[in-house]
């Protein structure tokens, strides 16, 4: 909402200059997020008097003036046509901010064909004061020299611009602006009331209201013989500084009005009109050619106004072309009404029609506006476009509010912590023009009719805070609470922490990537689902909500890699999706590489690839206090997977904790990012929260005395047993004893018949008291039977 | 005694002359050893008078004694020497590189600012809490006391889901506010908790992402007032911005969900696009708070007249930008690893309020 200060002067009293009132604003709740003070922006142009204007000797259209300017007599080049001895004209110094070029003027002076120049006149385009860049301005009558340019040109006008909160629609109009900055103290509030307009002879016009739940008052009148020209400057002037194009006096006053009083009206040329003008819900197949130009479905949800030809407007949205003044009317009809506000919402969410009047109504209209609005609009056309006006046809009414609200005025410290005097409460209740019944404790209020936003004591608590001013708020640090509660999202918490900071100790940059992802993408990692498909997606690659976050991970790194970035490590932790429920999201931390070949003098080391991803994942688990080997180690669990290079860990059959490898050739093609990417995807809810210990003090440390015995072995198996099996059952052999076991070779080829594998291994004893030959010899029987029977292999000779 | 002196001329020529380590040992075996000269010598001790053996003891331990130190001053000289020998073979280039390692990542600059938050929050009696980003209309808005069909609503631009519970569509949370329903919901005040998330808005432009950061931080407890919203909040741009004199502003606005309601300025100074908080007399607007409305209250089971407390919200991606000075938004979701070298954190560095933030 913008508007000046001048028009802020018509409804308040004040000595404040524009940076008081721009605190008071701050004070009351009003965001300023723009101030224009054409003083300020101008304050280094001044005016100045040509004394001289002799044509340039190199340039046909420079001259050379000897100008009279604040800063002496300087010779200025000049090109405008209309530079000429003895005008008055606005000078700029060296080294000014031209607005309207977007630069500033060179600090020394300037040669322009050989000839210095010390400054500019400017014209009003570089000033940013209008369109006209034939020439420099040329100022009409007389004008000391230095006078500030703004004052002279007479834009004296500061123009606010500032944020209206949704709670606040009396803010939309400056008279509410001003009441506000009244009661914070800026000055004293013109109540401005209206007059009743003249007018004589009934209102031709019939007014019927078919659904008083969507409109349940209008007020009409007719204006019989108006000239519709332009509006007055001073109106077009408020107009174009808040922001609207002026186009003719009647438009012209409803926008004012809207402006000024928060009160939208709708003006009908009368002459188009037929029959009653009703104000009713729509009916399927009806629509509108609005304004705007567009026609428009109506729905029986909408509330129109409607006369004998059909539908001519969407009450509190649009009007109609069909019945729409020109500069021929001279007859107008003038609505003054009350739409509901959700109605008017939904009307203007279906039509997607974003009005001044919409934006009013939704938001709450004061309903006592309907009879003033009318007759200040009649006032106002009277004045500017002649013409006689009939009396005002007023049907229906909207019942006023009953019920007060009850203020208890010790809330105001309960729950700010201010200490206000009643009498300074109701100061500025009375200020705010709440009505106020004081029962002691309790007092209750009646609201002024243009307030929504007011049901319960808290509501009066912010007023008054709010106007007493934040800054008066005591500052008192929070008392630290007795014994702190702990939680599991904070352990999980810590467990981010952790992980984030492993992976990045490991050479992975973090990515935050979106949590959206291309539906299309998305097929590729699983099943998808309308559940998780965004109905309104910002772009259409980001429709979908993530099942994983390996796509958006390997699209990124070939992306750094299509800009020359090499082996690419990329990490993140956050959340996938599985449906749309409340337990259905997961935090996960996956991890992505894409490797490219590296070179060393030692020889070239070995590429990243399957092994190197369930290294950086077990060092993963190992940093959050979950060792590997825990886990049950099987083929992977998802289908975006290389099937032949890829695994999973889990707890049980049906917790999967991490699946890991390479990532599915084809899945790479669908993304467009070049293979092989080798990752995993470690899903932090799946894994087990450690019991916190009700003591800090570590048990006895239980050091085994005794050298650990160690023991190769070589099996033969089948091809496709796991190394992996042949380790689970050696260490199954004898669970007390065995600690270890570490394959150190797997072999196929010359001396292992076809379609076996030769795999050896070492077992760690690691013996709690002294063994004895035989029964080392009996643990290793053990082991041999165990992988033999488990596996099916032989042991080597 | 000629013995002893032709003994000692020659064995120490030998010893002198022993160019290796084996070598020196067949001269000491052959002097020093069983069979040796010096120990044949000795052997004839046992053989001579008394007075011959008191002149002749002494001379021959001696000289056994000047053999061995020479032997050992040798021998030490021929290790040194092949020692020497053997390092000047063992000459390596250290200017070549070292095996190839993954080098050290970097933490995500956004991911890092919430820890510092969470650290100071967590010195004030916070803990984290969380919820989903999937949230359902009662949550996100109804609940936090938007009416349906309020325009406050739109100010959000949602995000929904093509499919939803009864004839509303299932919203992508537009603030982490619903955890503060779901916390009341579920636990008894005291409550003092702090909600870190993503949250998503439909807007996409300079200043705008289509998902972006909050930190959430709701307190219901007996007698907190706002006040004490006002010092809580103090504190932790104090703390935060890591500078001594930040000043502070609060200026009455508009949520649903809190009465009072108020923003949060700091002063600072912008110049070049840099902004710098603690200086200047620009304001910055850095989050939005109140005291919980009693509707949300009601809402969510409690009594406004017996419970009462404050919430605050704020964007962490803006956060870091000032604190860190980030100049654009948009580099934070595009996994650009030269921008996440630069303005990534160390794994090394977490942040505490005892040890520093950043």
């Amino acid at each position: 909402m913008k508007f000046t200060l001048s028009w802020l002067n018509d409804h308040l009293v004040t000595k404040a200059s524009l940076d008081d009132i721009l605190g008071y604003m701050g004070k009351a709740g009003l965001e300023v997020e723009h101030v224009i003070d054409p003083r300020k922006a101008l304050a280094a142009f001044t005016v100045c008097k040509v004394l001289e204007a002799e044509p340039h000797p190199q340039a046909d259209k420079l001259r050379v003036c000897k100008v009279e300017t604040i800063d002496g007599v300087k010779q200025i080049v000049c090109g405008a046509p209309n530079a000429r001895a003895g005008m008055t004209a606005i000078y700029a110094p060296l080294g000014t901010w031209i607005p309207g070029l977007g630069m500033a003027l060179d600090k020394k002076p300037r040669a322009i064909r050989g000839i210095d120049s010390h400054g500019m006149m400017c014209s009003s385009r570089e000033l940013e004061l209008g369109d006209d860049h034939d020439g420099i301005i040329d100022l009409d009558g007389e004008y000391m020299v230095g006078m500030p340019a703004a004052e002279a040109m007479g834009f004296t006008d500061a123009v606010i611009d500032f944020e209206v909160t949704p709670n606040r629609p009396d803010w939309l109009g400056v008279q509410g602006i001003a009441r506000d900055l009244a009661a914070a103290g800026a000055g004293r509030f013109l109540r401005n009331d209206v007059k009743k307009a003249p007018g004589s002879g009934e209102c031709p016009v019939e007014i019927k209201l078919e659904a008083p739940e969507a409109c349940p008052m209008f007020a009409g009148a007719l204006i019989r013989g108006v000239t519709n020209g332009p509006s007055p400057d001073w109106m077009q002037a408020r107009l174009i500084a808040a922001g609207l194009q002026p186009r003719s006096l009647l438009v012209d006053v409803t926008n004012y009005i809207s402006l000024d009083r928060a009160r939208p009206l709708h003006v009908y040329d009368a002459a188009k009109l037929t029959g009653a003008v009703v104000a009713r819900l729509g009916k399927t197949g009806e629509s509108l050619e609005a304004l705007d130009g567009k026609t428009y479905k109506v729905s029986e949800d909408m509330c129109v106004i409607a006369d004998g030809s059909g539908v001519i407007g969407l009450g509190g949205v649009m009007g109609g072309q069909s019945t729409a003044v020109s500069a021929d009317t001279t007859d107008v009809f003038i609505e003054s009404a009350w739409f509901d506000p959700l109605r008017t919402a939904r009307t203007g969410r279906t039509t997607g029609i974003h009005s001044d009047a919409r934006y009013r109504f939704e938001r709450g209209v004061d309903p006592q506006s309907c009879v003033d609005g009318l007759n200040l609009a009649i006032a106002l056309i009277l004045e500017y476009g002649g013409g006689a006006a009939t009396k005002g046809r007023i049907v229906g009414s909207i019942p006023a509010r009953l019920n007060k609200v009850t203020f208890y005025h010790g809330d105001v410290e309960r729950l700010t912590g201010l200490v206000v005097k009643p009498a300074e409460m109701k100061r500025i209740l009375k200020d705010l023009e709440f009505d106020i019944e004081d029962a002691g404790d309790a007092w209750y209020l009646m609201p002024p009719s243009h307030r929504f936003d007011i049901d319960r004591s808290a509501d009066i608590v912010e007023e008054i805070a709010r106007l007493v001013g934040y800054d008066q708020l005591p500052t008192t640090s929070l008392p630290m609470p007795e014994g702190l509660k702990q939680s599991v999202a904070a352990a999980r918490q810590s467990r981010v922490s952790i992980a984030r900071r492993a992976m990045a100790a490991r050479g992975f940059l973090e990515a935050v990537t979106w949590s959206f992802m291309a539906r299309e993408h998305a097929a590729l990692f699983g099943k998808v689902e309308d559940a998780l498909t965004v109905a309104n997606p910002v772009a259409s690659e980001l429709n979908y909500m993530r099942p994983t976050a390996l796509g958006n991970l390997a699209q990124a790194a070939q992306r750094a890699a299509n800009r020359g970035e090499r082996s690419i490590r990329l990490f993140e932790a956050g959340p996938i999706y599985l449906g749309d429920g409340p337990k259905d999201q997961r935090t996960v931390i996956a991890g992505l590489v894409q490797p490219s070949p590296q070179r060393h003098w030692q020889g070239t080391p070995q590429p990243y690839d399957a092994f190197a991803a369930k290294a950086d994942l077990f060092a993963l688990l190992a940093a959050l206090g979950q060792p590997g080997d825990k886990f049950q180690i099987g083929a992977a669990t998802q289908p975006h997977w290389h099937p032949g290079q890829s695994a999973s860990l889990k707890l049980g059959p049906k917790m999967t904790v991490a699946n890991f490898g390479a990532l599915h050739p084809a899945v790479l093609k669908a993304l467009d990012v070049d293979g092989p990417v080798y990752a995993f995807e470690l899903n932090l809810n799946a894994l087990p929260v450690m019991k916190a210990k009700s003591t800090k003090t570590k048990p006895v440390l239980e050091r085994a005395d005794l050298t650990p015995i160690r023991r190769d072995f070589a099996f033969v198996v089948d091809a496709d047993v796991p190394a992996g099996e042949l380790a689970r059952h050696a260490l199954g052999a004898d669970k007390q004893l065995i600690s270890k076991v570490d394959v150190f070779d797997v072999y196929q080829g010359q001396g292992v018949a076809e379609g076996k594998k030769s795999v050896a291994f070492e077992i760690t004893l690691q013996p709690r008291e002294a063994l004895k030959d035989d029964q080392i010899q009996a643990i290793m029987d053990r082991v041999i039977a165990s992988v033999s029977k488990g596996t099916g292999g032989v042991l080597r000779g | 005694m000629s013995d002893i002196t032709s003994i000692e001329q020659e064995a120490l020529a030998a010893i002198h002359g022993a160019a290796s380590l084996e070598a020196l040992d067949a001269v000491r075996v052959s002097e020093l050893g069983k069979k040796g000269r010096v120990s044949g010598l000795m052997g004839t001790l046992g053989a001579m008078s008394p007075e011959e053996r008191k002149e002749k003891g002494p001379a021959l331990n001696a000289l056994k004694g000047r053999i061995e130190d020479a032997v050992r001053a040798r021998k030490g000289a021929l290790e040194a020497k092949a020692l020497e020998a053997q390092l000047a073979r063992e000459k390596i280039d250290l200017t070549l590189p070292a095996a190839p390692s993954a080098g050290e990542g970097a933490l995500h600059p956004v991911m890092q600012v919430f820890e510092e938050i969470a650290a100071i929050f967590g010195d004030m009696g916070f803990r984290v809490a969380e919820g989903p980003d999937i949230e359902d209309d009662w949550h996100n808005f109804t609940a936090l006391n938007f009416p349906e069909g309020h325009p406050a609503r739109e100010t959000h631009d949602t995000f929904f889901l093509k499919q939803g519970q009864g004839n509303l569509p299932k919203v992508l949370r537009t603030h982490t506010s619903p955890v503060q329903v779901r916390t009341m919901m579920t636990e008894k005040p005291p409550i003092r908790i702090l909600v870190p998330g993503r949250v998503f808005r439909n807007d996409w432009d300079a200043t705008h992402t289509p998902m972006f950061h909050q930190v959430e931080g709701l307190v219901i407890e007996e007698g907190i007032h706002m006040g004490h919203l006002k010092g809580c909040l103090v504190d932790f741009v104090k703390a935060f911005f890591e500078v001594d004199n930040v000043t502070a502003r609060f200026r009455p606005h508009f949520f649903p969900f809190t009465e009072p309601s108020a923003e949060m300025d700091v002063q600072c100074q912008r110049s070049g696009g840099v902004v710098e908080v603690g200086k200047g007399t620009d304001w910055l607007e850095v989050l939005g708070c109140g005291m919980v409305h009693p509707n949300v209250l009601r809402n969510c089971g409690l009594d406004p007249a017996v419970h009462q407390g404050f919430a605050f919200g704020m964007g962490v991606d803006r956060l870091a930008m000032l604190k860190y000075g980030m100049p654009d938004l948009r580099p934070y979701f595009e996994a650009d690893p030269q921008w996440t070298r630069h303005y990534g954190f160390s794994p090394w560095l977490t942040p505490s309020v005892s040890g520093g933030l950043s």
